[in-house]
């Protein structure tokens, strides 16, 4: 059974059809690509999923439970996290407040709910020292890292709280070679425990390095799903300029 | 990038002091020498007499501007609470004065009156999307003119001897309005600094999208921090309308602009993201010795006005380098 299905998704924003009926699934364990052009609605698609945006038609089921009307909070209760492209990290905040943002640790207080800033920073540290990030202390400000360690903390974010499904978003596009090795490394590691991944990416040598399947996705629809196997990168590019989007559908 | 090379040791000195509390001591070394220089040019300034004043002038505009704390924080603005505070303070007084009800009732409507005024702020701003300068500018105008309307445009005399007392009452020789601020802040403070709610106001002021993005739910933060910000506001009206013995339609004109700048000059950073109530006391107290200095001095008030603007516009600035050096946008 698939982990999560999208079924005839669609979502409007005024008079443009961002979405126009996007079917897909994600199996438990696998890595699936979402490709395409600029504006073909890969974000908007995501962030329908994780509940930013509220579908206007459709349907998505996640572990056989429709998530739809949900609001972000609830969905990455149920299991799905996303690494945002812009990270989505507030950067005048410490490492572990980032890492536990929307999921704070408290302590009880004479009956008052107190953060519990000591707790967070020590797993928080734990954390980052599991995904052999390199940052010098969970209480710098976020802001003050650089691009590569920023990303790390929204990666351990993402993975702190045993995520079901990690949607990333771009995550090797600012990235240096050796870094962008760490994070094809880390989808592997992923998939191997289980962990389903949702890859956008524009370079397709890491997507047909990592990933399973490959849907492409052009003018809020899906022209392409195959197995990564089983197509070519000359195939996936025709597919995504629309070349031969005729035989697709 | 140039940053991304500094050494650990002092990034994390940094990252504390760049989190207010670099601001915090600036206030508070702008504040002692502003009251050494008061004290070398009035004889009178160091009284204890004179100290309890300044506090108890300070009261007023610092509840309000515990207030204008959490709504900057949010990278918001809130132009109506002296307007509020006038409303507030006109509706206290007719429903003790006017129909004789009993002193709890003028009190509850007080900070009823500025919770309500305050939700409808943060209304309009989540549910109209209009942008909260322009909501809080008509509320201004809106508030002020019910308080004119309400009282017909004269001061309503006569408030319950309980309520006179939260105003002028001096238990060991502390006025009332002090230890209320003073609690005020402490709740604040714990609230902004050590709850959810604190940490998420700050966040959506530091970056809305990411606070949605990960579960806070932005609109519902919204209209609570203007509702907080309201109440204050009522809170202050009480105390002022208590020390005056009346409801004053024309309360707490232009006191957005004192607790603005009293915000700012306490490290509330003026383009949301972070925010301090101890800084904001500090800041408070500054406005208060400056305003109790030009009495002293016997600078007529138009002057004030002028110092007090002027506070404003250099403490953004500051604000402006300091935000500018302290991380990369």
């Amino acid at each position: 059974m698939s982990l999560l299905e999208l079924n005839d998704v669609r979502k409007t924003f005024g008079a443009i059809e961002a979405l126009r009926g996007v079917t897909f699934s994600v199996d438990a364990g696998s890595a699936v690509a979402l490709v395409g052009d600029n504006g073909a609605g890969k974000s908007t698609l995501m962030k329908t999923i994780t509940g930013v945006h509220h579908p206007d038609g459709g349907e998505i089921r996640f572990d056989g439970v429709s998530i739809v009307g949900r609001d972000p909070g609830e969905i990455r209760e149920a299991g799905i996290e996303m690494i945002y492209q812009d990270l989505a990290l507030a950067r005048m905040r410490d490492v572990a407040s980032n890492i536990f943002l929307g999921r704070e640790l408290t302590r009880s207080v004479l009956g008052v709910k107190l953060i519990d800033t000591s707790r967070m920073r020590s797993e928080a540290e734990a954390m980052i020292e599991r995904l052999g990030a390199r940052i010098p202390s969970v209480t710098q400000m976020t802001g003050q890292l650089s691009g590569g360690q920023q990303q790390s903390v929204a990666i351990a974010r993402a993975l702190t709280f045993n995520p079901k499904l990690v949607i990333m978003d771009e995550p090797t596009a600012a990235l240096a070679v050796r870094e962008v090795e760490h994070v094809l490394d880390l989808i592997r590691t992923l998939k191997r425990d289980g962990i389903s991944v949702i890859l956008i990416s524009h370079r397709l040598t890491d997507v047909f390095s990592v990933c399973d399947r490959i849907v492409v996705l052009r003018q809020g629809q899906v022209i392409a799903d195959d197995a990564t196997r089983s197509t070519s990168m000359n195939a996936v590019v025709a597919h995504i300029v629309g070349a031969h989007s005729e035989q697709a559908s | 990038m140039t940053s991304a090379s500094t050494p650990a040791a002092s990034a994390s000195w940094r990252a504390r002091f760049a989190g207010g509390a670099a601001l915090r001591l600036e206030s508070l070394v702008v504040l002692a020498v502003l009251c050494a220089a008061m004290a070398l040019l009035s004889n009178v300034f160091l009284s204890v007499s004179n100290i309890l004043n300044i506090l108890l002038a300070t009261s007023v505009f610092g509840v309000l501007a515990i207030g204008m704390t959490f709504v900057i924080s949010s990278a918001g603005i809130d132009l109506s609470v002296g307007s509020i505070l006038a409303l507030s303070g006109v509706v206290g007084a007719m429903l003790t004065s006017n129909l004789g009800l009993p002193w709890w009732i003028g009190v509850l409507g007080c900070l009823a009156m500025g919770a309500f005024t305050g939700a409808l702020n943060g209304f309009l701003i989540t549910e109209g999307a209009i942008p909260p300068f322009i909501v809080t500018l008509g509320m201004l105008g809106v508030a002020r003119g019910f308080a004119l309307v309400l009282s017909n445009g004269v001061s309503i005399y006569g408030l319950p001897a309980a309520i006179v007392w939260l105003g002028q009452g001096r238990p060991f020789g502390v006025p009332v309005p002090v230890i209320i601020l003073l609690l005020t802040a402490l709740v604040a403070h714990v609230l902004l600094a050590h709850t959810r709610f604190g940490v998420y106001t700050q966040v959506v002021g530091d970056n809305e999208g990411a606070a949605r993005a990960m579960g806070v739910r932005v609109e519902r933060m919204k209209v609570l921090i203007y509702t907080l910000s309201g109440l204050l506001s009522g809170l202050a009206g009480l105390l002022f309308a208590a020390r005056i013995n009346s409801g004053e339609p024309t309360a707490g004109l232009n006191y957005e602009l004192t607790a603005i700048t009293a915000a700012i000059l306490g490290g509330t950073n003026l383009f949301g993201g972070r925010g301090s109530v101890a800084g904001t006391l500090i800041g408070a107290l500054i406005m208060g010795v400056l305003q109790n200095g030009l009495n002293l001095m016997a600078v007529r008030p138009f002057y004030q006005q002028i110092a007090i603007g002027a506070v404003l516009i250099l403490a953004v600035w500051l604000d402006r380098i300091n935000s500018r050096e302290g991380w990369r946008r």
